[in-house]
């Protein structure tokens, strides 16, 4: 007996030891990625893993920074960095949803440039690091738009009813009111209701103008020269352009937003090591010029910039001078829960405004009427049909 | 004997009744709750009275998907008839073309009629290069981003769902019915109103659930085909859901997906009672 379970003890002891190095391959850490869609230089990932071949990395991505938001809180999936906008990061910040770096574990974060650390969304810069930066510009296409137009390089080119039908707008409420309110003068974290009205209202006057709200749709019809005008991301600009050469864009006089994308790793990661070597990656000059080259958009880390074809780099648009950065430009900050529900009542409101006098063919006042008489229909018919069922059924019976 | 096969559909049906009170009778049971609290947990009905604001797009949403439906049915019937009228191998190769287009992704098929809509797309670049041929300058039909573009998006996707138990019903018809009728002196439209119609009806019924349910409720067709100018009950579900416009709300979402479950069901419940004498002929889906 006491030899049977000696020797299925060395058995198990064996079978563990094989499990551990023979049979089986070193177990990998999974690293979940969560990023913006079109934001990565897909052969990165290739490079990372093979060059730390113990982790994986299972990169996936999202298209609005609510979507991420609520994809995270719903807990529905466990994500280890995700990279999100500025105030977005702010929120989470506030939330205690991101976990303090350990910069010990990311050396290449020196080479990030002194201008986008600990800027107001992180002011200690202990939980993000930046991935791109970028601002809104209006991008145009010069075979349609005439020049005097866009000479203005003023907001109002969006709101031209020359050009009715043939405009974009951002589907998304932080950056179309962002538009608004600065085309009002006002600030983009503006917490004044009356201000969020009078943005609500220009925004409801442009609509007719607009052909579509879109995100990224807006690549395929800017290059196919199915829209004209579009805001957008500068470095999404500098993608367009590359197919469409009558493309052309300019930030506007009035002002626009400076927006970060940063890598933070979330309290919940397991990984939290794998995910620091990670960030260290992409902080690589080499790979955050390739990234750059690959994505568009400004990479913050500040010797990769040599890497980089100079006629990048010295565009204006794409580089803009820090002193101009400074002043004609503004970070989103996270708005306070009340400016966030009216911001959401009033964007659903103009997105609603058209289902009802747009194309409808009802008459919009008998609304209220039509709803009573269906339900009136609905239960009338009902019960007539139950009625008749049941007499039926009776003389059938008798 | 009797009692083994009870025994034995009690054991086969399990795995399904699990799978329904995971899937269908928790996820309700979950909507429910959402529907009646409040961000805090406690009883409200603030969130279904709210929903009194968005009437214009429930109107929109459900008018939208019955004309999709009706045209749907118009498409379906005739289509429908014939191929049961053609002989065993040529409607087996008709009702695969009929699936083809469910083999591709559903987003894709959208995304496919946005290049044919546009402005630049492929119906107007023919047109215009046709009519430039004779000399002609044409603007162009402005099809996309419009309540049309939504509803031709919903029929093309919808229309199999039609077609099919359509199809079914119909095969299933005796042809010495059709036969009698035509010898008691039925003409062509006789035939078709007093035999074939209500014989076809459970199909027709469920055809039209089919279409309707998953038109009523979409989101990503308003948003591809209808450019994000018109909101759906479906996008503002999403909204809710999602937080796309900044604010997260379970409660108005699920208060929201309650009210059209409401709405769905009692239509249900109507067209079920036109179906009630045809109980016999298993024809009723749902």
């Amino acid at each position: 007996m006491k030899k049977a379970i000696l020797f299925l003890l060395a058995v198990c002891l064996l079978l563990n030891a094989g499990s551990l190095s023979v049979f089986a391959a070193p177990k990998k850490t999974v690293l979940n990625v969560y990023n913006w869609g079109e934001y990565i230089d897909q052969s990165i990932l290739d490079l990372f893993e093979e060059e730390y071949p113990d982790i994986s990395v299972n990169y996936t991505t999202y298209d609005s920074n609510e979507a991420m938001y609520s994809k995270i809180v719903s807990g529905a999936a466990s994500y280890d960095i995700v990279i999100p906008s500025d105030y977005m990061i702010s929120k989470l910040i506030a939330e205690d949803m991101l976990a303090e770096l350990n910069f010990d574990n990311i050396p290449n974060f020196a080479n990030v440039g002194d201008a986008y650390k600990s800027r107001e969304h992180d002011p200690e810069n202990k939980y993000s690091v930046p991935y791109f930066w970028g601002t809104v510009v209006i991008i145009y296409n010069t075979k349609y738009v005439a020049p005097e137009d866009a000479a203005a390089q003023s907001i109002d080119l969006l709101w031209n009813e020359k050009y009715a039908g043939k405009i974009l707008m951002f589907d998304n409420p932080r950056d179309a009111f962002g538009l608004a309110l600065t085309k009002l003068g006002y600030s983009m974290n503006s917490e004044n209701e009356k201000e969020w009205q009078e943005a609500a209202k220009l925004l409801s006057e442009q609509k007719p103008l607009v052909q579509a709200y879109v995100m990224d749709a807006i690549f395929d019809k800017m290059e196919a020269e199915e829209a004209w005008i579009a805001p957008y991301y500068a470095g999404d600009a500098l993608v367009i352009q590359e197919s469409n050469p009558d493309v052309d864009y300019y930030m506007p006089v009035e002002g626009t937003n400076f927006f970060f994308d940063s890598m933070c790793v979330l309290k919940t990661s397991e990984n939290k090591e794998a995910a620091e070597t990670f960030i260290n990656f992409m902080c690589r000059p080499d790979i955050a010029a390739m990234n750059a080259e690959y994505v568009g958009y400004a990479t913050p880390v500040t010797p990769a910039m040599d890497l980089l074809d100079p006629e990048i780099t010295e565009n204006k648009i794409v580089y803009p001078d820090e002193d101009y950065l400074l002043q004609n430009t503004e970070v989103f900050a996270n708005l306070s829960n009340k400016t966030l529900m009216l911001q959401s009542t009033l964007w659903t409101s103009l997105k609603i405004e058209s289902s009802e006098n747009g194309e409808s063919t009802l008459p919009v006042n008998g609304v209220d009427l039509f709803c009573i008489a269906v339900v009136v229909l609905g239960v009338g018919s009902g019960i007539y049909f139950g009625i008749r069922s049941k007499r039926r059924k009776k003389l059938w019976t008798s | 004997m009797n009692k083994l096969n009870a025994r034995m559909r009690r054991v086969m049906t399990a795995p399904f009744a699990v799978w329904m009170a995971i899937f269908v009778v928790v996820p309700i049971a979950l909507v429910l709750y959402y529907a009646f609290t409040d961000a805090n947990g406690s009883f409200t009905a603030s969130n279904i009275t709210s929903i009194w604001e968005y009437r214009g797009t429930y109107l929109i949403s459900i008018e939208l998907a019955l004309t999709a439906t009706v045209i749907c049915l118009l498409l379906a019937y005739p289509l429908a008839y014939s191929i049961s009228k053609m002989k065993a191998r040529r409607q087996q190769t008709m009702v695969l073309l009929v699936m083809l287009p469910m083999w591709m992704n559903f987003l894709i098929r959208t995304y496919a009629w946005m290049t044919i809509l546009e402005d630049t797309g492929l119906i107007n670049t023919l047109v215009k290069f046709l009519l430039s041929l004779v000399g002609y300058e044409f603007e162009g039909f402005s099809m996309i981003n419009t309540n049309g573009a939504i509803i031709l998006g919903m029929v093309y996707n919808f229309l199999p769902y039609m077609i099919l138990p359509i199809y079914t019903v119909l095969t299933k018809i005796d042809k010495n019915v059709i036969e009698a009728a035509r010898d008691l002196g039925a003409n062509g439209f006789q035939i078709f109103t007093k035999v074939l119609l209500p014989q076809s009806i459970p199909g027709i019924i469920s055809g039209i659930t089919m279409v309707f349910v998953p038109a009523v409720s979409t989101f990503v067709i308003s948003k591809l085909l209808g450019g994000g100018m018109t909101y759906l009950i479906g996008d503002i579900i999403e909204n809710y859901f999602l937080g796309n416009t900044g604010e997260v709300n379970y409660n108005v979402g699920a208060a929201l997906s309650l009210v059209l479950m409401v709405l769905i069901l009692i239509s249900m419940g109507i067209m079920n009672h036109f179906d009630e004498d045809d109980e016999t002929n298993g024809g009723r889906v749902i």
